[in-house]
């Protein structure tokens, strides 16, 4: 029983970390309705901003924890958001209105470019940082099994649940949020309505990569290593993870996240380690079969 | 004049001629250009030592010996010419060459021209083909496993011990080597898995270990996937001591890892430079501004071995030669050489080395 509560502790840690990623892909599709596959390689330029930083900081000798997280937060979304503005500008807005395939190439061609841009400036061999916030907190002890939760997965899934409760806020309650959620149903009206649409799709994109930079610094952080290929699996992950909770739709991408998150805990834990991804993807297949728009999407009518 | 000054170089370079053919050819042969270059540098600064040692004391059988150098660059086309090349200088011994792909098609040569070679490449293949004049000087990469299952099994007898692997070929083959090693010294692993190289998260692998009380972890793969694996079974409040290959080298594991590196341990070459018999030696070569590290003392025991081998035999026919390096034992500067029927030595040429601070040394026994 301390050992399922050990993994779903896990399994949750892992989820959130999905989840924040999977939500810039949900959110580019739902409004330009494209799959940005250079998202996962945003993450990862975002771990490596985040290195650079604790690196910086501890060249400075700053080592209040609280004030260097908030400093590496806060370098890292500015930069990423930057990273994600300048990739919607250059690669994708003059595609804007051509085949659907083209921004879909495009996008491929910008994740092979980052990361051969990073492997090239910052080399091929990982980067690590020495540990930030170590230790943590028993909270049950059963069967000589003593279930303890860092203060990273703490941080981790405190930081997932406030920037949901602010993203659903922000979507649902602000001015921005109608607008974006204005551009998903119909892009042009919504510029007749004298909404600036390109504006709208620019701040949407800076939006999840700034998601993904607290993904990116949260990652850091807890495994302590980065490499130029992390955004790859990383990507693929929480692009299923989006697919999985109906893509689209951002309490899906988060959902989905969790589940598989969940799946991959709960299977190394019970089942074969080996055969985890078999599980998560097998599981992906499944669900569409059944659920071709995923579990919390919408079934695309057809507008007559 | 000039023309008896002429005559006399012609007479003195024929004298000269004369002379080398009294002597004995040895060579050696490795990348002395290239990317590895800096291995054929070693190679020959030792076996150079180690030639004017020898004939220092009178050569091997009355005859002094003569270095022949080929340079293969690691390119197994240019391994076999270099040693087509060594056989028509009717060299008596061979030591190289350096690269496993290189030493493998050269022996072909070597062995259909009878003349025995003293390697110091790793790969299984080397001495797997059944060539009767190879003899290996190094460990086999596949001891390695052996000798760390059999640590392990000594060193934590009674203790938990999981085994796991990354599922490539190098990380696989050392996981089971460990395994059965350890089963054989009566030491049953606890966990037998795999994991997924290149991801990031392993807690829930982690977790596993913890719930059954695994304490020590031999892990066939890299640093980088042990580096992640410590820190989150420290963050997870778990204790392991970890046990792996020459992987665990790489500096890169103390950088990721933090202290938490302390707990691993390794297999890796011996430092013949610890040699206690070999502290003259040692010393000789930095007096001569030669640090014997790497491949210097390697290539200085090679000689050694022929010029043993030779006068323990009492002569350099192949025959004679093989007969008595398979049979006895030879004392040299990296310590006791002896070989099995393959070539291979008979103890395996791996010891366990562990982290402390940043430096690995060897791990107590």
């Amino acid at each position: 029983m301390a050992y399922a509560l050990q993994q779903l502790i896990n399994g949750l840690t892992l989820g959130a970390v999905y989840g924040l990623i999977a939500i810039g892909y949900t959110m580019v599709y739902g409004i330009i309705g494209m799959i940005n596959f250079a998202h996962g390689d945003i993450f990862m330029v975002s771990a490596f901003i985040a290195v650079t930083a604790f690196t910086l900081l501890a060249a400075f000798d700053i080592t209040s924890l609280p004030l260097a997280l908030t400093a590496v937060l806060i370098t890292a979304i500015f930069f990423t958001s930057a990273y994600g503005w300048a990739v919607e500008r250059m690669a994708y807005r003059p595609l804007r209105g051509s085949t659907r395939l083209a921004p879909l190439i495009s996008a491929i061609g910008m994740s092979i470019f980052l990361q051969n841009m990073v492997q090239l400036t910052q080399g091929a061999r990982v980067k690590p940082i020495p540990p930030v916030l170590e230790g943590g907190i028993e909270i049950w002890q059963s069967g000589g099994f003593t279930v303890q939760i860092s203060w990273t997965q703490i941080m981790i899934v405190v930081v997932t649940v406030v920037l949901m409760v602010a993203f659903t806020y922000l979507i649902t309650q602000t001015a921005f949020g109608r607008q974006q959620r204005a551009c998903e149903q119909d892009s042009t009206m919504t510029a007749l309505l004298g909404i600036n649409v390109d504006r709208t799709i620019s701040a949407t994109f800076m939006l999840g990569a700034a998601l993904a930079a607290v993904a990116g610094v949260m990652v850091t952080v807890y495994y302590g290593v980065v490499d130029f290929f992390i955004g790859f699996v990383a990507g693929i992950k929480a692009f299923t993870a989006a697919v999985l909770g109906g893509i689209g739709s951002l309490p899906g991408a988060m959902l989905g996240g969790l589940i598989i998150g969940l799946i991959e805990a709960f299977w190394a834990a019970y089942l074969s380690p080996e055969y985890k991804d078999v599980a998560t993807f097998a599981i992906l297949i499944l669900v569409l079969m059944f659920r071709p728009s995923g579990l919390l999407g919408r079934p695309e009518v057809e507008k007559v | 004049m000039k023309k008896t000054l002429i005559a006399t170089a012609f007479l003195a370079l024929g004298a000269q001629a004369q002379l080398a053919h009294a002597d004995l050819a040895v060579a050696i042969a490795g990348p002395m250009t290239g990317q590895y270059a800096s291995a054929g540098d070693q190679i020959r600064r030792g076996a150079e030592m180690a030639i004017a040692d020898i004939n220092a004391k009178g050569g091997v059988l009355g005859q002094k010996l003569k270095l022949e150098v080929g340079d293969d660059a690691c390119d197994p086309k240019q391994a076999v010419s270099v040693a087509n090349t060594m056989v028509n200088k009717k060299i008596v011994f061979m030591h190289g060459h350096w690269c496993s792909s290189s030493t493998i098609p050269a022996s072909e040569v070597y062995v259909e021209a009878d003349i025995p070679m003293a390697t110091v490449s790793t790969n299984p293949q080397v001495t797997e083909r059944g060539l009767k004049n190879i003899f290996r000087i190094m460990g086999r990469d596949d001891q390695q496993g052996m000798v760390a299952g059999g640590y392990i099994a000594d060193k934590f007898k009674g203790k938990k011990v999981a085994v796991l692997d990354d599922k490539s070929a190098y990380g696989k083959g050392l996981a089971d080597e460990m395994a059965k090693a350890m089963t054989a010294k009566g030491l049953k692993p606890t966990l037998r898995e795999s994991i997924t190289a290149g991801e990031k998260d392993y807690s829930g692998i982690v977790t596993k270990l913890k719930q059954a009380g695994v304490e020590v972890l031999a892990y066939g793969g890299y640093h980088t996937e042990v580096a992640l694996i410590l820190r989150q079974a420290q963050q997870a409040g778990l204790k392991l001591t970890v046990m792996g290959g020459d992987t665990m080298t790489n500096s890169e594991l103390v950088t990721a890892a933090g202290a938490a590196a302390d707990n691993v341990m390794f297999t890796f070459s011996p430092d013949p430079r610890k040699n206690p018999d070999a502290a003259p030696i040692v010393k000789r070569f930095r007096d001569a501004k030669v640090e014997p590290e790497g491949y210097v003392m390697y290539a200085y025991a090679a000689m050694q071995l022929f010029a043993d081998a030779a006068t323990q035999a009492k002569s350099t026919k192949f025959a004679d030669l093989e007969k008595t390096m398979r049979g006895n034992s030879f004392k040299t500067v990296i310590g006791e050489l002896a070989f099995d029927a393959k070539g291979d030595q008979k103890q395996p040429g791996f010891v366990v080395y562990q982290w402390k601070g940043g430096q690995y040394d060897y791990a107590a026994k």
